[in-house]
């Protein structure tokens, strides 16, 4: 078995270990799971970590409403062919019952909502641990972040005063009502992610590949034409264009980019001479230099 | 293509993520949003040039601060390699998240101020790269620029750390000189015009040509197990497999092994990587062992070969390095993390306390306070399986955890 010898082998191999470890040292762990390519790639990373065993913990899908239809069926197929359990909770629920507050105007979003429902999910279901599918090349705010990521019982990270982590000792000794945020492909890339979506044939929601689409443009970015869920204005107009997302969250945050992969190998080609960050598509990062870090401190996962 | 992970160290303002920015602008690897985001905040706070370190300091306190208070994880490519760099903080306070970041480091480069010379944080930054036995050290002597780009204060810098590196105890380090200006980009990414007296590579050129120090490949098979594995399905009724991580060698299907503590023998029986079966499972690869006897193995035991056995004992004595406000003193309880074995310790008794800057230990020592260093005897309730951190990174390692805070509090390397 040569399987230590390639970057994105050893990457897998750390991310399984990780996941075992949660397995392991967790008595209510939970995947949250969002429908893109990184969560996927942590599904196929569980299912390899145990077999043939089954994954022994659910998925939980923290619902913004605005998500793309793609998505959703996507998300509903592969649960049911892999025989796991998903657990949903839907932000409108938390804007129903005045929990949150729902954004107006031009950069209305329910992305930043999706705290309060989560942090309720986890007190709900009591999860002591949430794995997700977070990279530290995505962000600053992220690049700081360890692999068994502390939060209190606020669901609040406290960015100076991390836990030490060293070697592979992770330690997820926590207090009750504490969780910890892990991320098992901390140490992935972007192209490392699509490198192995591509390497294990793994199948992604359509949304990824080039398709026409309607869109707007405001801010030099594309913005999907969904009058139902992203404002715009009257003079925005709507146009049709051949585009692909490269990071799939909440339709009102989730910018598209021209393109014409229709296929893996030449999304790959794409990401590979690629001179824009995948955040750069990200609408809400763009809202000031610190945005990310924000959320994170209130328990944005 | 081939990664390798390199941690910095340096002091505040010694320009390490100056640095780090340099690589990725003269590298290209900054994409164009990044690198507009940086131009429009430099400017917006008036400096006539560019504030790489922006690209690298995440938190709001670091910019707030221009210092670097936690790690931050780098990742870019050449055509030859990949890099993981782990930009780790100058500061002392800080320490215990340079050695979070020098861990799982193949190399490191140690940042000096040119114009201020090794001073007492070099030392520890040195010491501790001699801790964890960093085999390829770059020593970056930065800010050139500011020095005139004098060959003399190169060579006087180079001389004063040549003296602290007879007095390290890892002799097979390789240390490797560069006089650069992250600044302005001297010998960094390119051959700088400035400094003709300097002979060797520019800092990029020499990283491409490391070969990736494994630093793993010390020691002999070690198996601890993770995860036990039983689906108890129709089709994998009697199933029971180990999971876990290959530390030190290769395990090969047929190998006589001893499952620790119980010392039964079996032999493996087959090697599982998700559904398929490997005759060899390979350092590092996170695989799920069966073994031909049906005997009871838990989290935390630990399968190694017959002939070849770890120590076994209720007590050992190892360097710490101490990272918590509250201190350490005999008699209290720790958890001691091995690997993924949990047991409960007691300081038996400091013996010595080293400075890091190689001015020798000090006896009768009755505390140890943040980021110090010292050799500290255990006692535990029950045995581990432990090799010397010498001849064994993963299985000569631990971690302490505080049993109220549940905080990380320390790092062990066992002599």
């Amino acid at each position: 078995m040569n399987k230590d010898t390639s970057h994105i082998n050893s990457l897998e191999n750390e991310a399984i270990y990780i996941i075992r470890e949660v397995a392991a040292q967790f008595e209510r762990p939970v995947l949250l799971f969002s429908g893109g390519k990184d969560s996927i790639t942590l599904v196929r990373l569980a299912v390899k970590a145990f077999y043939p065993a089954k994954v022994p913990f659910p998925l939980m899908h923290i619902d913004t409403g605005h998500n793309f239809p793609e998505t959703i069926e996507f998300r509903d197929r592969l649960v049911e062919e892999l025989g796991l359990e998903l657990i949903v909770r839907n932000v409108q629920d938390s804007i129903d019952e005045g929990k949150v507050k729902e954004e107006t105007g031009r950069y209305a979003s329910r992305n930043q909502l999706q705290t309060t429902t989560l942090l309720d999910a986890i007190e709900e279901f009591k999860f002591d641990a949430c794995i997700g599918g977070a990279r530290r090349d995505e962000e600053k705010a992220r690049a700081k972040e360890r692999i068994f990521s502390v939060r209190d019982d606020f669901g609040q990270w406290d960015e100076k005063n991390q836990r030490p982590e060293l070697f592979d000792m992770l330690n997820g000794q926590i207090d009750l009502g504490q969780n910890v945020r892990v991320f098992p492909i901390s140490n992935w890339t972007e192209l490392d992610v699509w490198s192995y979506i591509e390497e294990e044939n793994i199948e992604i929601p359509s949304i990824y590949f080039a398709h026409k689409r309607k869109v707007f443009l405001r801010d030099g970015m594309i913005w999907s034409a969904d009058d139902e869920v992203v404002y715009r204005d009257d003079h925005e107009e709507v146009i049709e264009e051949l585009v692909r997302f490269r990071t799939v969250g909440d339709m009102s945050c989730t910018a598209a980019v021209l393109s014409d992969a229709t296929t893996i190998t030449k999304v790959v080609e794409e990401i590979r001479e690629s001179t824009i960050s995948e955040r750069g598509a990200r609408i809400d990062d763009k809202r000031s230099e610190a945005a990310m870090e924000k959320r994170k401190q209130q328990g944005y996962f | 293509m081939e990664v390798l992970k390199i941690a910095t160290a340096g002091s505040v303002d010694d320009g390490k993520s100056t640095l780090i920015g340099r690589i990725l602008y003269d590298t290209k690897s900054l994409t164009t949003d990044k690198l507009e985001a940086i131009k429009k905040t430099s400017k917006q706070r008036g400096y006539d040039y560019l504030d790489f370190s922006l690209a690298t300091d995440g938190l709001v306190a670091e910019r707030e601060q221009g210092i670097t208070i936690d790690v931050a994880h780098i990742y870019f490519s050449t055509k030859k390699k990949s890099y993981i760099i782990a930009d780790t903080p100058g500061h002392v306070e800080y320490t215990r998240n340079m050695v979070t970041g020098a861990s799982t480091s193949q190399a490191s480069i140690i940042l000096i101020d040119a114009r201020k010379g090794v001073i007492e944080q070099t030392n520890r930054h040195f010491f501790i790269n001699n801790l964890l036995r960093i085999k390829d050290i770059v020593v970056a002597i930065n800010k050139m620029d500011l020095v005139d780009y004098s060959e003399e204060v190169y060579n006087k810098i180079k001389a004063d750390f040549e003296e602290l590196m007879s007095k390290r105890d890892y002799q097979d380090q390789k240390i490797t000189f560069i006089p650069v200006s992250a600044l302005k980009g001297d010998n960094v990414v390119h051959k700088s015009d400035k400094m003709s007296w300097y002979k060797g590579q520019a800092l990029l050129e020499h990283l491409e040509q490391l070969n990736k120090a494994d630093i793993y490949n010390v020691g002999t098979p070690r198996f601890p197990v993770q995860y036990v594995i039983r689906p108890k399905t129709e089709e994998f009724h009697d199933f029971r497999g180990y999971a876990g991580k290959v530390y030190g060698g290769n395990l090969s299907v047929g190998d006589e092994v001893i499952v620790l503590p119980s010392k039964t023998r079996s032999k493996i029986k087959d090697i599982y990587f998700y559904n398929e079966k490997y005759e060899t499972a390979s350092r590092r690869s996170s695989v799920t062992i069966t073994l031909e006897d049906d005997i009871n193995v838990s989290r935390g035991d630990m399968i190694v070969k017959e002939n070849d056995i770890p120590t076994i004992d209720k007590q050992f004595t190892a360097n710490v390095c101490w990272m918590d406000a509250e201190h350490l003193t005999p008699g209290t309880k720790y958890v001691v993390q091995h690997g993924v074995n949990k047991v409960l310790a007691k300081v038996d008794r400091i013996n010595h306390k080293i400075h890091p800057d190689y001015s020798g230990i000090e006896k009768d020592v009755t505390e140890l306070k943040v980021n110090d260093i010292a050799s500290v005897t255990f006692k535990l309730n029950k045995p581990i399986f432990y090799d010397q951190f010498k001849n064994h990174r993963t299985n000569g390692s631990f971690i302490l955890i505080d049993t109220q805070s549940n905080n990380t509090v320390g790092a062990g390397f066992i002599q």
